[in-house]
């Protein structure tokens, strides 16, 4: 059958292994916009430039002040949900009450202005970074970078536990009902709007983790983020947004029809999601694993 | 008042109309600089570009005091028809007389194609398709800093004489990389040696390791990069993850400019071998460029393109103050394809029949980490390519202008 379709089995199989590992960032970039978007209603137009944020903080970390990858792995997701966290506190908690659409267009703003100051200080050719793992494993279909195992297990590890604590844990719940009925969460006496605000900061945070592991595969660029960020958000769509599982399973999922679609005809490569995204729509507009409100 | 200077309006409006072609360059020069100003390509054209042509003004003018002459810039984000709006907006609005740089080979020929129909002048620096002097030639631009053929012959060849006669591109998929797919293996075929196999990847990409694994399993010697810029480096990048120079495999950089080098850092760059026709540490007058470049550019030291702005916009002032007139497009390419050229950046060369400018090319490697010295010390020359054997042949592009005669 393989054969019929004129690549070899082992070809095909290291093609699904490297469409993987780019679903493994998709994932993790959908997951942060999912969390964002189904606990706070807010349509973060920032995550590609904060995912860029991150990758750039590794590199600072390590230029400036000799850190290491797995010290900027630890340190950078919380110096981006940081600066996610004073975002909402200063900007964005300002428009809970107005419609979705003046967060989405204050995302964006954001997205241009942080876009543009990385641009104007470090131009777009990229900043060098090191493989922490260099090394590949030889599977005999393809060298498996070590790397790149290292970067799909950790993603997958931490989008399962985010699934985790938000579906099943007791402050997953909490948060659940403070965005459905906040005025009743807080007269239990919970701190509504200290929850939104972590909240935002922890799917920043996302992003940032995603700048760190994407910093030794991909050019250090201003740019990276914006060419990732329209995939990640019709990998949003499809999964249904808001939903935690969709976002993760869809993210891993159009990583590997990418690939595939690399293989078969990479004109296609490019658009391949966005004509998913609109075969979803057509057929199930709230998305793969949605619930229609 | 208001009526006066609409009475004002309306008869220059007219006397533009009637005696636009009885003009000289009364009304002085105007060069738009037409380049990628915010995306992949910003660093080894863009802002810099701007300057090396602010720069070639400023120089001229310090021996014509008094000549008027103003630079404009636009950015057209690497996308034809925006070039191609922009360039008609200029031509027939503005008063632009030439455009330069034209980074992006698909907006460069968009662009020479306007600038034939509106008679003014494209000064081609960034962009590469030797189209541009074969097929697409026209008697109203000039290709400058380097072209696919160059890349291909002086890369290709030195490639194929050690030894690495069996090759699989990795190409982006428009004008640009189809052309230098296509000189690079005309190359490699000639010398003896064959192509195995091609992957053709969407312009830009960011994950290259579906490619690389094709070139991996078609087992050539030589992985040719039919790419640029920010696709280049990631490849490269990416290339040493998956251990394809461990494996016997050797990676070939068909168009790899100062910033790129720059961005993969001589750790993962050392070693590889690439032909560019200018280097900023060559000369006295190279590095006074550089250091100037670099003060006003927030470090950044200048790519042979950057060079090539300045050095085309230098001659084409000179045939302007030549021929006393820049309003008869054609009229000035010819006579800069008649005046030698020199300046101090390139030196002394010519400008061919069908728009090709001639210079020697160099065959470079990138130093390896200790060896370098300062900020931006990243060149060796490994071989100096005459211009004589550098470019295609006259007969060999099939240009319209040649065939002509």
């Amino acid at each position: 059958m393989f054969e019929l379709l004129g690549v070899a089995p082992q070809a095909l199989f290291a093609q699904l292994v490297v469409g993987l590992s780019s679903g493994a960032f998709y994932a993790l970039l959908s997951l942060g916009l999912a969390v964002i978007f189904g606990m706070l209603n807010v349509i973060n137009f920032a995550h590609g430039a904060q995912y860029m944020m991150g990758a750039f903080f590794s590199w600072m970390l390590l230029t400036y002040a000799g850190l290491p990858f797995w010290a900027a792995l630890v340190l950078v997701p919380i110096l981006v949900g940081a600066i996610g966290f004073a975002i909402e506190k200063l900007l964005l908690s300002r428009l809970y009450q107005v419609d979705q659409l003046y967060g989405l267009l204050l995302t964006f703003g954001l997205a241009l202005i942080i876009e543009g100051l990385f641009r104007h200080q470090y131009g777009v050719s990229g900043l060098p970074y090191s493989n922490p793992l260099p090394g590949y494993l030889p599977l005999g279909f393809m060298n498996l970078p070590w790397y790149r195992a290292f970067a799909i297990g950790f993603s997958l590890t931490i989008c399962f536990a985010t699934w985790f604590a938000i579906e099943k844990t007791k402050l997953g719940s909490y948060l659940r009902a403070a965005t459905e009925k906040p005025e009743l969460v807080q007269a239990f006496g919970i701190n509504v709007p200290r929850m939104l605000s972590l909240t935002y900061a922890f799917g920043v945070g996302l992003a940032g983790l995603a700048g760190v592991l994407a910093a030794p595969i991909y050019s250090v660029t201003p740019l990276m983020g914006s060419s990732l960020i329209i995939v990640v958000f019709a990998v949003v769509v499809i999964g249904g947004m808001g939903s935690i599982l969709g976002s993760i399973l869809t993210g891993f999922g159009l990583g590997l029809l990418e690939g595939l679609t690399k293989v078969f005809y990479p004109p296609a490569s490019n658009t391949v999601v966005f004509v998913v995204m609109v075969m979803v729509l057509l057929v199930r507009p709230q998305g793969l694993f949605g619930t229609s409100k | 008042m208001r009526s006066r200077g609409l009475i004002v309006s309306l008869m220059s409006i007219g006397l533009a109309a009637t005696s636009a072609h009885a003009a000289d360059t009364s009304e002085g020069i105007k060069i738009g600089v037409l380049t990628d100003l915010s995306g992949t390509y910003s660093d080894l054209s863009g802002a810099g570009s701007v300057w090396s042509a602010k720069q070639a003004v400023a120089d001229y003018l310090k021996d014509h005091a008094g000549a008027k002459i103003e630079v404009v810039q636009a950015d057209h984000q690497n996308k034809p028809d925006i070039a191609a709006n922009t360039a008609r907006q200029w031509f027939d609005t503005d008063g632009v007389d030439v455009i330069v740089d034209l980074v992006t080979s698909s907006t460069a020929l968009a662009v020479v194609n306007i600038a034939k129909e509106k008679n003014k002048v494209a000064l081609v620096s960034g962009a590469g398709s030797s189209d541009l002097t074969g097929k697409s030639c026209t008697a109203n631009s000039i290709h400058w800093t380097y072209d696919t053929y160059a890349l291909a012959t002086g890369t290709g060849s030195a490639v194929v004489k050690t030894g690495g006669d069996s090759w699989f591109f990795l190409t982006a998929d428009y004008a640009f990389g189809q052309a230098l797919e296509r000189d690079t293996s005309a190359v490699v075929i000639k010398n003896g040696g064959k192509v195995l196999g091609t992957a053709r990847h969407p312009f830009p990409s960011q994950d290259f390791s579906s490619y690389l694994l094709q070139a991996q399993s078609s087992k050539a010697k030589v992985i040719g990069l039919a790419n640029a810029g920010a696709d280049t480096t990631n490849a490269i990048k990416q290339a040493s993850e998956f251990g394809i120079v461990q494996g016997g495999q050797s990676l070939a950089g068909l168009l790899v400019f100062l910033s790129d080098v720059h961005a993969l850092g001589l750790k993962t760059a050392q070693g590889l071998l690439f032909t560019e026709s200018w280097y900023w540490d060559t000369s006295d007058a190279n590095r006074a460029f550089a250091k100037a470049f670099a003060t006003a550019n927030g470090g950044k030291y200048p790519t042979m393109v950057h060079a090539g702005v300045y050095s085309s916009v230098i001659h084409y002032l000179k045939a302007v103050e030549a021929l006393k007139s820049d309003t008869d497009g054609a009229a000035v390419v010819a006579k800069m394809k008649e005046l030698p050229t020199d300046d101090v950046l390139f030196g002394k060369g010519t400008v061919r029949a069908d728009g090709r400018k001639l210079h020697d090319m160099y065959l470079f490697e990138a130093k390896k980490p200790e060896e370098s010295k300062g900020p931006y010390d990243y060149y060796k020359v490994r071989a100096t390519i005459p211009a004589a054997d550098a470019f295609r042949p006259l007969a060999g592009g099939g240009c319209p202008l040649v065939a002509d005669k």
